[in-house]
Parts: C-alpha cells; sequence; structure tokens
C-alpha cells in the first residue's frame, strides 16, 4: 500500500505541481492517475521513488516513509516503465532487462537467464536478446521496458504513460498483455495516462486528477461512469456529450447496443 | 627519390619521436577534459565561462608557448615535456567543447531512466551517460588527434625531434624531397591514428552503428569540431542557442 498524507511539491520555479494531495493506493491493485498534460502525475509518479522530492507532507510505502530510505535502494526496489520506453541504447535487449538485479548483485549469468523468462511473460521471441534496442518497433522497445521494470521482480511498478507513443492496435495489445500479466502477478502497479479509455480499462481505481494533483473524483470506473462527480469529470469522460450514453436497439430480434451516433458497438447477451 | 632513399633510416626514426610526442598530448587532453567537460555541462553558468577559456587557449600561437614553458614548469629548453605541455593545452582547449556537447547531448529520458533503475550518480555517469556520449568524445578526439600531430613539428624550431626536422633541414638545404617526406609522413601519422580511432570506436561503441540518433550526433560534432578547429578554435558561441536539437534540455 502507498500513502499520500497532504503531499505537496513546489517546483524552484514556484510551480505547485501537487498541492496537499492525500492518497491512498491499495496493495495488489491497479491504480490509474488520469488526468490532462499538466495536471502533475508524473510528478506524482516520481515522488514514489524519489526522483522528485516532495516539499511537505509524507509519502509512506507499507506503513514505512520513504525519506528515511536511501533514494537509490528504494529506485531500485520498484520497478518503473516509461514512455518511449527509456532503454539504454548501448546495452542489448537483455543487459537492459538484467539492469536492475544486476545492480542489485545478482550474478550476471543468473539474471539473464531470469530475464529469458522474463522476454517470455512480456511476449517477446527469445531471438530479440541480443539486439540493441534501436533495432527494435516501438511496440518492441515497450515491452523490453515492461520486462525491465519487472526484473527485480519488484512489489510496486511505476509506469509513465507507457503505451502512449505507440500506434493504436499496439497499443490495444500491450493493455491486453498487461491486464494478463497483472493477474499472474498482483502488482501494486501505478499506472499514469491522460487517456480516459485507457484509464477505465486497466484500473482496478481511477484517480481523476485536475490541475495540480488535486483530485476531481476517485473511485472504480463503474461508480465515476455511473455517477460523475462534477461537470469537469463528466466532460473528461465524455458523458456530457453523451459519448457514453449507449441504448439498446432491437435489430433482427437481437438487443444490439449503439451509441449516440447509432453506432452499433455490440451485442447485449441476454 | 635517392634522397629518400638514403635517408630512410633518418625519416623512420624521426617519425617515431613524432609519434612519442604526439601520443601523450592526445591521452592527456582527453583525461583531463573529462571533468572540466563535466563542469560545463553541469553547472549551467560555468558553461560559457570554460568553453571561452577553453577556445582562448586554442588561439594562443604555439611557438610562444613552446619558449615560455621552460620558465614556467622549470624544465630544460629542450625538454620534450615542453612540447607536451604545449600540445596537453591545445588538446583540452579542443577537447572540453566535445566533452561538454557530448554530454549535453545524451537523451535526458535515457538519464532519467537510468536514475528510476536505481544508479547512483556516479554509476550513471560512467555506465550510462559517458559511453552514451562516446559517439561525440570520439568525433572530438579525431579532430585532436590530427591537429596534435600536426602541430608536433612546431617543436623542431625549439630543437625537439620530431618530422619538423625535415621540413625545417631541406627549406634551409634546399631538399624538395627531403621538404615533401617530412609531409607525407605526418600526413601518415595523421591518417594512421585517425583509422585506429575509428576502429576503437568501432569495438568500443558496437551499439552506434545500429542507433541513427547517436549516428547522427556523430556527423553534427565532427562538422562542428572541425569548422571550430579551423577557425582558431575561437568558435565559443553556446549550441544551446544555435543548435535547435537542444533546445528544451
Ligand atoms: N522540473 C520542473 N520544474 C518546474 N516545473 C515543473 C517541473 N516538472 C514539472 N513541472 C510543472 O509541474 C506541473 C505538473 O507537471 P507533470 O507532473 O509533468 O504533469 P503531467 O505528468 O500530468 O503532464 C506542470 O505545470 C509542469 O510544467
Ligand atoms: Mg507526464
Amino acid at each position: 500500500m502507498i500513502e499520500f498524507r497532504t503531499v505537496t511539491k513546489k517546483f524552484p520555479d514556484g510551480t505547485v505541481a501537487v498541492d496537499e494531495l492525500s492518497l491512498v493506493l491499495p496493495a495488489r491493485q491497479t491504480t490509474v492517475l488520469v488526468g490532462s498534460s499538466g495536471s502533475g502525475k508524473t510528478t506524482i509518479l516520481r515522488m514514489i521513488n524519489r526522483m522528485v522530492e516532495k516539499t511537505s507532507g509524507d509519502i509512506e510505502i507499507d506503513g514505512e516513509d520513504i525519506h528515511a530510505l536511501n533514494p537509490v535502494k528504494l529506485r531500485r526496489s520498484i520497478g518503473y516503465v516509461m514512455q518511449n520506453s527509456g532503454l539504454l541504447p548501448h546495452r542489448k535487449v537483455i543487459d537492459n532487462v538484467t539492469t536492475v538485479p544486476v545492480l542489485n548483485g545478482v550474478k550476471k549469468a543468473e539474471a539473464r537467464e531470469a530475464a529469458l523468462t522474463l522476454l517470455d511473460t512480456v511476449g517477446l521471441d527469445r531471438s530479440l536478446a541480443e539486439r540493441y534496442p534501436s533495432q527494435l518497433s516501438g511496440g518492441q522497445q515497450q515491452r523490453v521496458g515492461v520486462a525491465r521494470g519487472l526484473a527485480a521482480d519488484p512489489n510496486i511498478l511505476l509506469m509513465d504513460e507507457p503505451f502512449g507513443a505507440v500506434d493504436p492496435i499496439v497499443r490495444s495489445e500491450l493493455q491486453q498483455e498487461l491486464i494478463r500479466i497483472q493477474r499472474d502477478l498482483g502488482k501494486t502497479i501505478v499506472f499514469v495516462t491522460h487517456d480516459i479509455d485507457e484509464a477505465f480499462l486497466l484500473g482496478d481505481q481511477v484517480v481523476l486528477l485536475e490541475k495540480g494533483g488535486r483530485i476531481a473524483q476517485q473511485g472504480t470506473p463503474a461508480e465515476i461512469l455511473s455517477k460523475p462527480a462534477s461537470d469537469f469529470v463528466a466532460t473528461f469522460i465524455g458523458a456530457d456529450r453523451g459519448r457514453r450514453a449507449l441504448r439498446v436497439e432491437v435489430v433482427n430480434g437481437r438487443n444490439v447496443v449503439v451509441d449516440e451516433d447509432g453506432r452499433p458497438t455490440g451485442v447485449l447477451q441476454s | 627519390m635517392n634522397w629518400v632513399i638514403n635517408n630512410l633510416g633518418l625519416i623512420w626514426s624521426l617519425t617515431l619521436d613524432h609519434v612519442a610526442l604526439a601520443v601523450p598530448p592526445i591521452i592527456l587532453g582527453f583525461i583531463i577534459s573529462i571533468p572540466i567537460g563535466w563542469v560545463a555541462n553541469r553547472f549551467h553558468a560555468s558553461r560559457g565561462v570554460l568553453l571561452t577559456i577553453s577556445g582562448l587557449l586554442y588561439t594562443v600561437p604555439s611557438l610562444p608557448l613552446f619558449i615560455a614553458l621552460p620558465a614556467i614548469l622549470g624544465t630544460g629548453i629542450l625538454d620534450p615535456i615542453n612540447v607536451v605541455v604545449g600540445l596537453t593545452i591545445y588538446a583540452v582547449a579542443l577537447m572540453v567543447r566535445s566533452v561538454a556537447d557530448a554530454l549535453a547531448a545524451v537523451d535526458a529520458g535515457v538519464r532519467q531512466a537510468a536514475t528510476a533503475m536505481g544508479y547512483s550518480a556516479w554509476q550513471r555517469f560512467w555506465r550510462v551517460e559517458f559511453p552514451l556520449a562516446g559517439p561525440v568524445l570520439l568525433a572530438g578526439l579525431r579532430v585532436v588527434s590530427v591537429s596534435t600531430v600536426s602541430l608536433v613539428s612546431i617543436g623542431s624550431v625549439i630543437g625537439v625531434s620530431s618530422l619538423g626536422y625535415l621540413f625545417l633541414n631541406g627549406l634551409q638545404r634546399n631538399i624538395i624531397e627531403e621538404v615533401a617526406s617530412g609531409i607525407v609522413a605526418t600526413l601518415l601519422i595523421a591518417v594512421v591514428f585517425d583509422l585506429l580511432l575509428v576502429l576503437a570506436g568501432r569495438v568500443l561503441l558496437p551499439w552506434a552503428k545500429a542507433d541513427p540518433t547517436a549516428k547522427r550526433a556523430w556527423r553534427k560534432t565532427v562538422e562542428t569540431a572541425i569548422a571550430g578547429a579551423s577557425a582558431g578554435g575561437s568558435v565559443v558561441d553556446d549550441p544551446a542557442v544555435s543548435d535547435p536539437s537542444m533546445a528544451g534540455r
């Protein structure tokens, strides 16, 4: 469990990126932070592994104040996946994946063995292991990024718009892959996105943020959809435009679900 | 050709002297430039000052420098150390800028990823930033190598043995072959050094071949470095201003 208690981050230039945030992220669940660009998502995420130091407030992981810990050690115990993969261009795929275990002192051969298994887990062919990142497609690079984030078997996985830069088809594949991996591994995932559909798809809990990291609404996707807390939320999730107002039409004796424009989106199972 | 054939022994021994004088400044210049370039890149305020100073150093005329160094260092007037120190100064003058640019060109996202994975600052520099700066560093080193090999000859004027002797002696005695052999041998050394550096790059930076961004950065820096060297190293503008790829750094 990760807990923020009235956490504020003020950058040296005076920008208050996060303003008195209080938030609990339950263990072994996926919490999605969603909000427009500049709402403070990355800052919140990076305060968890102390890449960004909070200005005030408390952040605890499983009841332990993270500011009592060595930041380098803390980071090695938390997986991190970012947009554009952030892979080290001068190291082969396999060496990228073994980075954190090797930093933790695991023997190289042992780490490589485990890394090959991880490539299977994220759906990558083992033959890619000896390639350099620039020799992979964007989607493959993101898979390597996920494998690297999981390599030290961390309890917590931080993901900052990890699928933001790939095309929609690949993104959808990666999302399904993540859902499957999470079902198997049960990590505490903090996932950042500006895409509300992605948030509803992946999140057990969704936290909708306004500027300054202020929480506009927090809950399960169903709770937020069924009862937007404000006009801001309604606009953000598209409910105001009726985008999510589906209705049922009977076609050929079957209940077909159509959206606001009358486009069929599925069939209602009786 | 007669003169050359009759003096092969002399040409060879002068070539060895020349190489022995050129190698230490290239290596020392590289090593000394790393911390200076790091500071120039790390602390924004220091960048302009350090790059201007190093640029100005390159404009100090070599002959007066070689003559002044014995007085400053307390070495003998004929001591080869004077030449090595002088050439190291020029190497640093050229290389500091390359180091600063090379480090600045390392992708911010990669640096952040390295931090996020739990590299300490020291590990991150040596295992991530420095290797990734490799292609641009190598480009700078190639310019330093050519510059140093050609400058070694000046040492002959103050009596430190190098291929420059053939040039001076040949002019005095009006032996055009002697002058030409000095020039050709110097060129050959420069070419061989350059090939060795390129080869070292191939071995040490195998990833750069596969990486289009690294290739681009490399080509660009060779161009600016050569422009800088040919302008007497007086190009000290801030690349963050003139180079759009560094905007938003
Ligand atoms: N290092 C920084 N210095 C100053 N301001 C920053 C810095 N990083 C982020 N900010 C500002 O903080 C706010 C939140 O940024 P960020 O957390 O990156 O938002 P998001 O990830 O939601 O797009 C923005 O206004 C941004 O400009
Ligand atoms: Mg962000």
